[in-house]
C-alpha cells in the first residue's frame, strides 16, 4: 500500500506539470493568434499606448514571445509555476487578486458539490443496486427509462426547469404557506440564504448531482449484474452464506469499484457543473465568480480560476486513486 | 458526459463474439446487429427522431420558410406574444417566431456536434488503434498525452479556450470540442483494439506474411470498432448538449446567431416573470434531440453487446 501510494504521487507530478503546460500552452496560443485580451477588453476606442503597455506589463502580457505565434513560451511557464506555488494566480481586471475572491467563495462551492456528491452517490448506489439485483423487472426498466430521461437533460435546462418549477412555483408557496416549517421553504430556496448555509443549496445541489446520480446509478446497475454472475458469488452461494452476505459484502463491494472510479472523474464534472448552476440559481460561490467574469470578460479570472480548479480536481483524483487501492486489493500488487 | 459512456463502453466485450453464440444460422455480426435492431422500437423511435432533427438541420426551409434572421422576419410588437391557437409556440423575446428560430438553431447545434464527433472519431480511431497495436513506446507517449488531456475538466477548459478568442463560430466551437473530446475515444478504441489483437485470425493472418498495415486494415478496424460507434453516437447527443451550454454561459454563439442555447439564456429570466413558453420549448428541443442520440446509442450498444442479452 505504501508503495502503491507513493507511486502514485510520483506520478502526479508529471501529470499536473502537463495539465498546466496544456492550459498554459491553450491561452498563448489563442493570445498569439488573436491577440492579446488587454486589447480586446477597450475594442474600438483604444487608449494611448503608454496605457496599454503599462496594462500588459501589469498582467505579465508584456513578454515579447506572446507576439511570435508558435512559440511556446516555455521561460513564461516557469516563471508562472513559480507564481502558482506562492498561491499568486494573478489579479483580475479590477485589480482583485484571483487567488483572494477564490478562497473567500470556496465554501460555498465546497457545500453544494458535497450535498452533490452525497446526493448523488447514496440515491445513486441505492437505485443501482435495485435495478441490478431485479433485472428485467418493473424497477429495473424504471430506473433505466429514468436515468436515460435524467442524462438527456443539460444541467442549464434542467436547473432552469427546476428554479421554474420547485424554486419559483413551490418554494414560494411553502415559503408563505402558514403550516410548513421555515426550513421546507428554505430547501426550495431561488437563491442562496446565508442564514441557512446548507438547506439553500439543497435545490442546486440536487441539479449538480442529477446528471451523475443518473450515471452512477448505470454503472451500479451494470457492474452489479456482471458481478452477480461471476463465479466467486457462486461459490459463495454454495458454501451456504446468507444473501444478505453475499450481495452485501461480497458483490456490492467489487461492483462499487468502477463506481469510484467515476465519482473521481466526477469531481471535474461538478466543478464545471458549479458554473451553471451557480449561475442559474445566483449562488456567490466560484461559479458564479466564473460566470460573471464571462460575462465581463474578465480573462485573467478565468483563467485563474480554471487553473486552480484543475488543481484541484487533479488533487481529488489521487485522493481517489489512493481510496480505490484501499478497495481493490489487487492494484497494491502490480 | 462522455466519461460515462467510456466506463460504460469499456466494459463492451469484443463484438465478433457474437455470431458465434446465436442459433446455429450463419450470420455475420452485423446481420445479427440488423436482426437485433430492427425489432426494437426503441431503435424506430430515435431514428426517426434523429432524421428529423438531421432534416431540419440541414433544410429548415422545409419545417419554417423565413429564417429569423431575414429582413423583417421579426417584430417588436409581437415580443414575448404567448402561444395561442394560431401559433402553438408563441414569439420569442426579440419578436421572431418561436417555431421558426427553434428551427433553423437545430442547424448550429446538429452540425457542431457532427463536426465534432467526426474531428473526434477520427483522431480517437487513429490515435487509439497506434496505441493498441504497437504498445510499448508508442503507447505510453500516446498514454501520457490523454492523461494530461483528462486532467482539464472538458468545461473549463474550453471556457478558457473560448473566453479568450473573440470569434466564435462553427469552427471554433468544433475544433474545442474535438480538442477536449478526443481522449475517450482514443481509451476505448485502444482497449477494443488490444482485445481484437489476441484474436487468433490476427496470428493466423501475420503467418500467412500480412503487412502491419494490412491487418490493421483488414481486420483490427472491422473488429475493434463497435465500441467507438456506440460511442460516437451518444457523443452526438452529448456534444449537442456541451455546445449549448457554452452557449448559454457566453462563450458559444453570439447574438444575432439563432441557436437553442441562447434561446433557453433570454428565456430563463423570462420564464420567472410568466411568460414560460420562452423556456420549456426550447429546453424541450434540446432535450428530445439529445435523448434521440443517446438512445440510439443504447440501441446499438445493446445489439452490439452480447454480454447484455
Amino acid at each position: 500500500m505504501g508503495r502503491y501510494v507513493a507511486r502514485r504521487i510520483i506520478q502526479f507530478i508529471p501529470t499536473i506539470l502537463g495539465t498546466l503546460f496544456l492550459l498554459h500552452l491553450l491561452s498563448i496560443l489563442t493570445i498569439q493568434i488573436v491577440g492579446d485580451p488587454v486589447r480586446a477588453l477597450f475594442g474600438e476606442n483604444a487608449p494611448p499606448q503608454e496605457v496599454i503597455l503599462q496594462l500588459q506589463a501589469q498582467y505579465g502580457l508584456d513578454d515579447p514571445c506572446l507576439e511570435q505565434t508558435g512559440n511556446p513560451c516555455l521561460g513564461l511557464f516557469v516563471d508562472r509555476i513559480g507564481q502558482y506555488a506562492q498561491g499568486d494566480f494573478g489579479v483580475d481586471f479590477r485589480q482583485q487578486p484571483v487567488w483572494d475572491q477564490f478562497v473567500q467563495r470556496m465554501p460555498i462551492t465546497a457545500r453544494m458539490a458535497i450535498i452533490a456528491l452525497v446526493f448523488e452517490a447514496t440515491v445513486g448506489i441505492f437505485l443501482g443496486m435495485l435495478a441490478g439485483l431485479r433485472k428485467d423487472k418493473f424497477i429495473d426498466n424504471f430506473v433505466r427509462v429514468s436515468t436515460v430521461l435524467l442524462i438527456a437533460f443539460p444541467v442549464f435546462v434542467l436547473g432552469s426547469l427546476v428554479l421554474l418549477i420547485f424554486g419559483l412555483k413551490v418554494g414560494l408557496y411553502l415559503r408563505e404557506s402558514s403550516w410548513a416549517p421555515e426550513w421546507l421553504g428554505q430547501m426550495f430556496q431561488i437563491g442562496y440564504n446565508p442564514d441557512y448555509p446548507w438547506l439553500s443549496l439543497t435545490l442546486p445541489g440536487l441539479v449538480l448531482g442529477a446528471f451523475s446520480l443518473a450515471a452512477i446509478a448505470r454503472l451500479t446497475r451494470t457492474s452489479l449484474i456482471e458481478n452477480l454472475r461471476s463465479d466467486y458469488v457462486r461459490t459463495a452461494r454454495a458454501k451456504g452464506l446468507t444473501t444478505r452476505r453475499t450481495i452485501g459484502i461480497h458483490t456490492l463491494r467489487n461492483s462499487l469499484i468502477p463506481v469510484v472510479t467515476f465519482i473521481g472523474v466526477d469531481i471535474g464534472f461538478l466543478l464545471g457543473g458549479s458554473i451553471v448552476t451557480e449561475g442559474i440559481f445566483n449562488v456567490p460561490g466560484v461559479g458564479l465568480l466564473t460566470f460573471q467574469a464571462i460575462e465581463r470578460n474578465d480573462t485573467p479570472i478565468i483563467i485563474g480560476v480554471v487553473t486552480i480548479l484543475s488543481i484541484v480536481f487533479l488533487v481529488a483524483n489521487l485522493l481517489v486513486d489512493i481510496l480505490y487501492a484501499a478497495l481493490d486489493p489487487r492494484i497494491r500488487y502490480e | 458526459m462522455s466519461d460515462l459512456s467510456a466506463a460504460e463502453a469499456a466494459t463492451t466485450a469484443e463484438p465478433g463474439a457474437v455470431a458465434e453464440g446465436t442459433t446455429g444460422s450463419n450470420r455475420s455480426l452485423w446481420g445479427d446487429v440488423r436482426y437485433e435492431l430492427v425489432r426494437s422500437p426503441v431503435f424506430w423511435i430515435s431514428s426517426v427522431l434523429v432524421l428529423i432533427a438531421l432534416l431540419m438541420a440541414f433544410f429548415p426551409q422545409l419545417f419554417a420558410s423565413t429564417s429569423p434572421n431575414a429582413a423583417g422576419a421579426c417584430d417588436l410588437n409581437d415580443a414575448r406574444v404567448k402561444p395561442t391557437w394560431d401559433k402553438p409556440f408563441g414569439y420569442t423575446a426579440a419578436g421572431c417566431d418561436m417555431w421558426a428560430s427553434l428551427v433553423w438553431g437545430t442547424g448550429k447545434s446538429v452540425i457542431v456536434a457532427i463536426l465534432a464527433t467526426a474531428g473526434t472519431v477520427i483522431l480517437g480511431v487513429g490515435l487509439g488503434t497506434a496505441s493498441g497495436w504497437f504498445g510499448g513506446f508508442t503507447d505510453s507517449i500516446i498514454g501520457r498525452i490523454t492523461d494530461i488531456f483528462f486532467g482539464l475538466p472538458f468545461i473549463l477548459g474550453a471556457l478558457v479556450f473560448l473566453a479568450i478568442f473573440p470569434t466564435r463560430n462553427i469552427w471554433t466551437i468544433s475544433l474545442v470540442l474535438v480538442i477536449f473530446g478526443w481522449t475517450s475515444l482514443t481509451r476505448v478504441m485502444r482497449g477494443s483494439v488490444i482485445a481484437t489483437k489476441q484474436r487468433d485470425f490476427v496470428d493466423a493472418a501475420r503467418a500467412l506474411g500480412a503487412t502491419d498495415l494490412f491487418i490493421i486494415r483488414k481486420h483490427i478496424l472491422a473488429n475493434s470498432i463497435a465500441p467507438v460507434i456506440v460511442l460516437a453516437t451518444i457523443g452526438l447527443g452529448a456534444y449537442i448538449s456541451v455546445e449549448a451550454t457554452l452557449t448559454f454561459l457566453g462563450v458559444g454563439y453570439q447574438r444575432p446567431t439563432v441557436s437553442w442555447g441562447l434561446l433557453v439564456n433570454e428565456g430563463q429570466n423570462l420564464a420567472l416573470a410568466g411568460f414560460w413558453h420562452l423556456l420549456i420549448y426550447p429546453c424541450a428541443f434540446i432535450v428530445v434531440t439529445v435523448l434521440a442520440f443517446i438512445l440510439l446509442g443504447d440501441v446499438l450498444r445493446d445489439a452490439l453487446d452480447p454480454r447484455s442479452r
